[in-house]
């Protein structure tokens, strides 16, 4: 049988999937690779941190920027999410933790704005309770 | 410093009768069953075949029995809670002191929701779901046992509260600033706390364990669209668990870290900020109500399904309402804090939010009504709760849309009306499901059915319990009644509290009649044996092995072509009016070696949790350190597997003439 159940694997049955593609992106040079680009990123940012060749407003972007980099060589060197079919459930469950985080902290973050619009001042609220 | 930190014999309250009586029975009651145990030598079977077994379908069984333990202790504090508003009015004071009942009812809620309703569902969860999906275990087998016994650990500490100390008076919820210590500065939040702590960490440990089992662990030939509807319910509810699970425990850590070192997350002062907790609180609150709610509608497809002798209709709308619900369960939250004080626009945004999610389930409930459209149903146990649950839960779902107003919600919240609508949806909604689970897989897990006239005889004790109970509390609600009161001045209120108290006592009447159930069936058990293992004419894999299921569940793995793949094969069977050739050569089967680490893990939490309530820092480490030396051990451990040898399968598969390979 030649389904979309080519990677579903039985307790007890010999893997299907061709060594070759297992081993796709976990040998030695992949993590050497990934290594040198995180480091690279980590040092980037801090000298980021630290230049006055950037303009100062502009450095909190480019953090940003280097810590979605950051994430995305994690991601791809070591955790080896990949567009191959066997990666499938990873990148969706990736899809789904990162669009729950979103939802969470998106919307905290709108609802206790909010709140605190609405809300008294914090010295206003003290005075209230002051006079008894 | 003391060597007992906070803890002396103050904290057992011997001038409550109540409680003292109750903690009598109960020791009176535990100590009997263990010396009965005991004196019978049924121990060492106990230990070998159930207490460290790492097989699902036993973890599945235990998990079942604590929660029907805990219904019985959830469901007392009930009835205490109802008997208390209903006499006492006006000059009446009843029988339970506030600081009692106000830990009552905070029991009750944390028991019904997370030592009830959670074990339930898990529990059939890890009994039916590998099953289902044709395969011999969970993914991971001893991380199961380690759950289930890390659950029965918070399950433990709750009940010690009730004999040592006291529980949390702040309502199931727990909200700061009366959670904090400047206002609740006895053990009781602290019990609730690392109660739920602990079995927290078990429950998220099993939804791992359950979403690696079903996106990577089934038979061949099950692609996603062949999964049964449980199945895909289990999925949806577990990728719930793991992602809203951590939000509570570290709202909780937080919550400790205020109470216990002193920082400022909630409190009032020092720029703590009290609505962080109810927003956080509910981020995990509102998924938690469709991690309960969508395996129990799983259990409906299926029972709908089998007893209608038709396939579910709208198999695939079915999945994609499923899914859709699991992510729009993060969405609503905010309806649960209306009042808080957010703008009308946020109010609407939750409010249209809240309403969207009752259309996936609509779906569902229409997909139901077909499925037994133009069957022959039958109308067993199973298929009277289901029906039972789809006329009540469309009543609770219309006070639900109903309540997803915000300018309704600004009327009624904090009433009893609220209460009755939120009983209106999780009685039927889980309760009613669990039970139809639990009648229809018995004969599954224990080789034979359960008694039919009982069983139909607690259903309608249940049904009309239910509404008796639950109906005068809209009543009473929209006349203004809040939720928790220990005592009320409102003349008016009381036939109201009368009939729902009356309400109450029919649903005892139900769980007598469950309780009956078991003893008349395991008396009839020669009479209701299952000796084919389909009892019902089943239509999934779980119907095609023995009843009970052997320890490796399938001889030989079954291979799926199609959805409902045993009832397709007894199709073709009947058509060809030949059973295939038997023919199998029996391997060897390997699975999971039975481990203590999960009950040894869980009596050293216990031995933590208890030390942290009580502030004993060195019983503390010394249940941390045990609990990381048993793991550590456990690690280590040069063998995982058994091997059952070819010949034993072989003669259990051919002493079970059932239809095992497909």
């Amino acid at each position: 049988m030649t389904t979309e159940t080519h990677w579903d694997v039985a307790p007890g049955e010999r893997p299907t999937i061709p060594a070759s593609e297992q081993e796709a992106s976990s040998g030695f040079l992949v993590y050497t690779i990934g290594l040198l680009l995180a480091v690279i990123l980590t040092v980037t940012s801090f000298w980021v941190a630290n230049t006055s060749v950037i303009w100062a407003p502009g450095v909190p972007a480019g953090l940003a920027v280097l810590a979605i980099a950051q994430m995305g060589v994690h991601l791809v060197f070591f955790l080896h999410i990949t567009t191959g079919p066997d990666s499938t459930n990873n990148v969706l469950a990736l899809a789904f933790g990162v669009l729950i985080v979103f939802l969470v902290l998106a919307g905290s973050l709108v609802i206790m704005a909010n709140l605190n619009e609405n809300m008294m001042g914090h010295s206003e609220l003290m005075n209230l309770q002051m006079p008894r | 410093m003391t060597l007992l930190g906070k803890l002396d014999w103050s904290a057992v309250p011997f001038d409550q009768p109540i409680i003292m009586g109750t903690v009598g029975v109960m020791i009176v009651a535990i100590g009997s069953i263990l010396s009965w145990v005991t004196l019978k030598g049924y121990v060492p079977y106990l230990w070998r075949e159930w207490i460290t077994s790492v097989d699902h379908k036993r973890i599945g069984v235990m998990y079942i029995v604590l929660a029907l333990v805990m219904l019985l202790r959830g469901f007392a504090d009930g009835i205490m809670m109802r008997t208390q508003q209903a006499i006492a009015v006006g000059g009446a004071q009843g029988y339970l002191p506030p600081e009692h009942f106000d830990q009552i009812f905070s029991a009750h809620g944390t028991i019904m929701i997370f030592f009830v309703a959670m074990p339930f569902v898990i529990g059939l969860m890890n009994f039916v779901v590998p099953l289902q999906l044709g395969v011999r275990d969970v993914a991971f087998p001893t991380m199961n046992s380690i759950s289930f016994w890390l659950t029965a650990s918070g399950v433990l500490l709750t009940n010690m509260s009730l004999a040592v100390g006291e529980f949390a008076k702040t309502g199931w919820f727990a909200y700061p600033p009366l959670s904090e210590l400047q206002f609740s500065p006895g053990v009781g939040v602290d019990y609730y706390l690392w109660s739920l702590q602990i079995s927290g960490i078990g429950t998220l440990l099993s939804g791992v364990n359950f979403v690696t089992t079903i996106l990577k662990m089934r038979a061949p030939g099950m692609s996603y669209l062949r999964m049964p509807v449980f199945c895909w319910t289990a999925l949806a509810s577990n990728l719930l668990i793991v992602a809203a699970f951590p939000v509570l425990t570290a709202l909780f850590a937080m919550l400790l870290l205020d109470r216990y070192l002193g920082f400022h997350f909630f409190t009032v002062d020092a720029g703590g900020n009290v609505m962080m907790y109810v927003n956080l609180f509910w981020i995990w609150g509102h998924p938690e109500v469709y991690i309960l709610v969508l395996p129990a509608f799983g259990v409906y497809s299926e029972v709908a399904a089998t007893f209608s002798g038709k396939s579910l209709f709208g198999y695939r709308s079915m999945v994609l309402a499923t899914m859709a619900i699991c992510v729009l369960s993060y969405t609503v939250w905010l309806h649960h804090f209306f009042t808080m004080g957010a703008s009308a626009s946020v109010n609407a945004f939750f409010g249209i939010t809240s309403m969207i999610i009752g259309v996936p389930t609509g779906v569902k409930v229409f997909n139901w009504l077909f499925t037994m459209y133009g069957g022959r149903v039958r109308f067993t146990v199973p298929v009277l709760w289901t029906i039972g649950f789809m006329v009540t839960f469309v009543f609770g779902g219309l006070t639900g849309v109903l309540l997803a107003l915000p300018a309704v919600d600004w009327q009624v919240h904090n009433s009893v009306f609220l209460v009755a609508h939120f009983h209106h949806v999780i009685i039927p909604g889980v309760l009613f499901g669990a039970i139809a689970g639990y009648n229809y897989w018995f004969p599954k897990a224990f080789g034979f059915k359960l008694d039919e006239r009982w069983g139909k005889a607690a259903f309608w004790c249940w049904f009309i319990g239910f509404h008796l109970a639950f109906m005068p509390l809209y009543v009473t609600g929209l006349m203004g009644m809040p939720r928790r009161l220990q005592h009320s001045d409102v003349l008016a209120w009381q036939p109201w509290l009368l009939v729902a108290e009356a309400g109450a006592m029919v649903i005892f009447a139900g769980i007598i009649c469950q309780i009956v159930q078991i003893v008349v069936s395991i008396r009839h058990r020669e009479q209701l044996r299952d000796t084919t293992g389909d009892p019902w004419n089943g239509r999934t894999l779980e119907w095609s092995t023995a009843s009970p299921p052997p320890a490796w569940n399938f001889a030989v793995l079954p291979r799926v072509d199609g959805l409902d793949a045993f009832w397709a094969h007894k199709q073709r069977v009947l058509a060809k009016q030949e059973l295939p050739a038997r023919q199998h050569t029996y391997r060897p089967i390997e699975v999971p070696k039975n481990s203590p680490v999960g009950f040894v893990t869980a009596f050293f939490a216990v031995v933590t949790g208890f030390a942290l309530i009580w502030h004993i820092w060195w019983m503390a480490g010394f249940g941390a350190l045990g609990a990381a030396v048993t793991l550590l051990a456990f690690m280590f451990r040069a063998k995982d597997e058994v091997e059952i040898p070819a010949d034993e399968v072989a003669l259990f598969d051919r002493a079970h003439p059932v239809e095992v390979s497909l």
